[in-house]
């Protein structure tokens, strides 16, 4: 150990109860710190995850116009083809990816004693279980097995409402793409519980090609959605795609910002209050720490006055001064990091609840416990910025060494 | 001299010297003040912030519901269809209604329907509404942005979003065909003329419904004079357990009322969900900040031991040392809390016109907020954040007080 971080470490424990004090705050707004950013980007990862998986997924491919004015007509032709070509040539890169084409009309959807209004998907049977948590959330019946089948899948809520049951029928009214007139009979084969009363209400779904007939698309259809394996692979993802795309001048890829542009605008907005919050627990640390520096140098006018008159430069008594600081910083963002992990950890396995979350959470498609998610980032971004700040905070005390006059301080009391 | 007179001058002593004290070490003090000044004002205003942002919502969600309090067939709720449809409201009820505490009330059907332009069709929900009552309820005059509202439950017209308009390709005075169910489940469609068209604060709600007069609605899904829900509002959404048990009884068996905040119980947990994390974000503020106090008695009474000890020596009672430590922590608290107090309301009246967050304003939106945030400043609230650190605060400062008060007057008199 160097003579001056010896100096730094004896001086620390002069004043134990300061120390630890000082050490205290920062162990406390680290440990907080960790444990709620890691809290929020847990729940942020899922809120995203479940959004998509459940039906939006990471990239569609669109007719130009689709997606600011939804309308049967700005569909684009042969999609399955299309959807086969693209899921052929992705096959070979790195990603893993899922693909599946759908088509979305309007119809009236009429029961023996009930109608409702409702938007119509036509899915692949084969593909869409890749893009969308719907289908293995069948709690009653089973998915399409046929791409023309005259069936139809729909939800808990839209079931209970349309009063019907497994192989009940359901009468499908509405307009084609050229706007002839779209009507038919289905079966109900399948009805699923996604615990999402919005999906469970209005999802109803078709095979494709029975869709593709009923509603004259003539081997049109809405979106290509396509799935990576991670969030965090879709910007990659997205180049590959657009360069296959590269002929189609009608079509237009969007990602899931675009999509749903409310998702990563509520997490903004959650973000900054949580930052507005995050920012008042450092600077009353930052404050904690100037106040103990501050006092301790005042506390050793003479002692500092004594030390240059022997010779030493004001650089060094501050860099003691600093060198304190980093010792108490780095304690404190040792322990509180390392408490803030062990509490994020053991709650990403038992989970995180608390009252109110339950309803909280079906608004934004959360489970009813949030589980933190730990990363590198997670712990050491709000520790390191209350370490940082904190020898900022010394700044101030270090610097008025350099104002300290030996002889003025050694006279001091 | 009595033991009362002789303890009050003692203590007026010991209060000089715990405020002459205080600016011993001025620089110390100012450093401590600032950083409660900061707290409190952080915990008034993030309180602000946050209670006008669920206020919104909550206003919001109250007037789209619409009603604090709606009255249905008991199995509506699990079966919104027309069926289960209601008479309007009896003698008994009417009475209920006629009480102070109500403010309006009306009478609306409420139906799935599909609607259809030329271009395109949607699925919407039909209301049935009573001009007069649904403006005093739910719908704001002001966001009718072309043509009219309706004019009575007789007319013939109907009145859709803006949003809805576009998607359907449609214009104010050109015809429209809505289609809906009746009670012998035949299909009932006629044709009504967009006479308004109207924007609302959050976009979804603009392609969700429609309005048409009440009476119209029920001669066309051949209704009579039944309803689908009674919609009732008092002056303020959270009085309404003042008022709703007198409409709980008048309505009677065959009626299910039922207040906002088990109509929909997200909005019913916000409010609650909101008062505890008020509590929770002034107690974290307050903990952060008491490191900081604690550590200013500490040193406050460390470099005046030798002075403490000398008290103890001439007799002052170890309690009076205590109080006076306590009176000096009382001093910074107080005046860290006026200073936080003012700080806060200074920057929240300027803020009175409200806060554009228009950036995230989908992102507001499914919150069931719009985007603009007014801060509410609750006099409640800024109890609560001066109450805590004025008592969590002299509490934490017990421990650095008695400690001055325990030390042994010979050995702080030996101390240098």
């Amino acid at each position: 150990m160097s003579i001056g971080l010896r100096m730094a470490w004896r001086n620390l424990w002069r004043h134990k109860r300061r120390t630890w004090l000082t050490i205290g705050a920062m162990i406390f707004s680290n440990l907080l710190l960790v444990f709620l950013i890691s809290l929020q980007f847990g729940s942020y990862r899922m809120m995203i995850d479940n959004t998509l998986k459940s039906y939006t997924g990471h990239l569609q491919i669109q007719q130009k116009q689709y997606n600011d004015d939804q309308k049967i007509r700005n569909s684009f032709g042969a999609i399955v083809p299309l959807a086969n070509d693209i899921r052929k040539q992705l096959g070979s890169a790195k990603i893993t990816t899922r693909v599946a084409a759908r088509g979305v009309a309007f119809a009236m959807t009429s029961s023996k004693e009930r109608s409702y209004g409702l938007q119509i998907i036509g899915v692949e049977p084969q593909f869409e279980p890749g893009v969308s948590t719907l289908p293995g959330l069948i709690s009653k019946g089973r998915y399409f097995a046929d791409f023309n089948a005259e069936e139809i899948i729909i939800g808990s809520i839209l079931a209970r409402n349309l009063r019907v049951d497994i192989g009940d029928e359901l009468t499908l009214l509405g307009s084609g793409r050229d706007g002839s007139f779209a009507a038919g009979v289905v079966i109900v084969t399948g009805i699923f519980d996604s615990g999402n009363a919005d999906i469970d209400r209005l999802m109803a779904q078709l095979p494709l090609g029975y869709f593709q007939s009923l509603f004259s698309m003539a081997g049109h259809g809405h979106n290509i959605v396509i799935n990576a394996d991670d969030l965090t692979l879709v910007s990659d993802l997205q180049q590959e795609v657009s360069s296959l795309l590269g002929n189609r001048k009608e079509l237009a890829l969007l990602n899931w910002n675009d999509l749903q542009p409310g998702l990563q605008q509520a997490i903004q907005a959650d973000m900054a209050s949580a930052w507005f919050m995050y920012i008042i627990l450092i600077v009353l640390v930052a404050f904690s720490v100037l106040n103990t520096q501050l006092m301790s140098v005042l506390e050793r006018t003479r002692e500092f006055g004594i030390m240059m008159a022997l010779g030493l430069k004001p650089v060094r008594l501050g860099t003691l001064v600093i060198t304190e600081t980093f010792i108490m910083s780095t304690l404190g963002l040792a322990i509180g990091a390392a408490l803030g992990t062990a509490l994020a950890w053991y709650l990403s396995i038992v989970g995180f609840s608390y009252p109110g979350m339950e309803e909280m959470a079906g608004k934004f498609n959360l489970p009813d416990r949030i589980y933190p998610s730990l990363s590198l980032l997670s712990i050491f971004l709000g520790p390191g910025i209350v370490f940082i700040c904190s020898l900022l905070a010394a700044l101030y005390p270090a610097l008025r060494l350099f104002f300290l006059q030996p002889v003025s301080a050694m006279r001091a009391v | 001299m009595n033991i009362v007179n002789r303890y009050s001058v003692a203590f007026d002593v010991i209060v000089t010297l715990a405020w002459r004290n205080l600016w011993r070490n001025h620089r110390r003090t100012l450093i401590m003040l600032s950083a409660i000044t900061i707290g409190v004002w952080a915990m008034i205003f993030m309180t602000a912030l946050m209670r006008g942002m669920v206020d919104d919502m909550l206003l919001n969600g109250v007037r789209n519901l619409p009603g604090e309090v709606q009255i249905h067939h008991p199995e509506y709720r699990d079966d919104p269809s027309i069926n289960n449809s209601i008479a309007t409201p009896d003698e008994k009820l009417l009475e209920a209604l006629k009480a102070p505490e109500v403010k309006a009330w009306t009478n609306r059907v409420r139906v799935p329907a599909v609607i259809s332009s030329e271009r395109d069709s949607r699925g919407v929900t039909l209301l049935g509404v009573e001009p007069a009552g649904e403006i005093q309820l739910s719908f704001d005059p002001d966001s009718i942005i072309e043509g009219r509202f309706l004019k009575d439950s007789n007319d013939s017209g109907i009145i859709i979003g803006a949003k809805m308009a576009e998607r359907l390709e449609t214009r104010l005075g050109k015809r429209i065909v809505i289609m809906s169910q009746d009670p012998e489940n035949n299909i009932a469609d006629r044709g009504f003329r967009i006479v308004g068209i109207y924007k609302a604060k959050l976009a979804s709600l603009e392609e969700m419904y429609v309005y048409a007069g009440l009476e119209t609605v029920q001669k066309l899904l051949k209704l009579d004079d039944k309803v689908s829900e009674i919609v009732i509002t008092g002056n303020d959404y959270r009085h309404v357990k003042g008022w709703y048990p007198h409409i709980k009884e008048a309505a009677g068996e065959n009626l299910q009322p039922l207040p906002w905040y088990e109509i929909d119980t997200y909005l019913g947990t916000m409010l609650t969900m909101m008062d505890g994390f008020v509590l929770v974000w002034v107690v974290v503020i307050f903990l952060a900040l008491s490191f900081g106090l604690v550590n200013t008695l500490v040193m406050a009474v460390f470099e005046r031991i030798r002075e403490i000890g000398l008290m103890h020596a001439l007799g002052m009672r170890p309690s009076m040392i205590m109080y006076q430590i306590l009176i000096e922590s009382f001093f910074l608290l107080v005046i860290g809390l006026l200073l936080g107090n003012i700080l806060a309301v200074a920057t929240i009246i300027p803020l009175q016109d409200g806060i554009d967050v228009s950036v995230v304003a989908k992102g507001m939106e499914m919150m069931g907020t719009s985007s603009i945030l007014y801060p509410a400043l609750q006099l409640n609230d800024v109890i609560l954040a001066n109450v805590v650190v004025i008592v969590l605060g002299l509490l934490t400062s017990i421990l650095p007080a008695w400690h001055a008060a325990s030390f042994n007057p010979i050995e702080a008199l030996g101390k240098d």
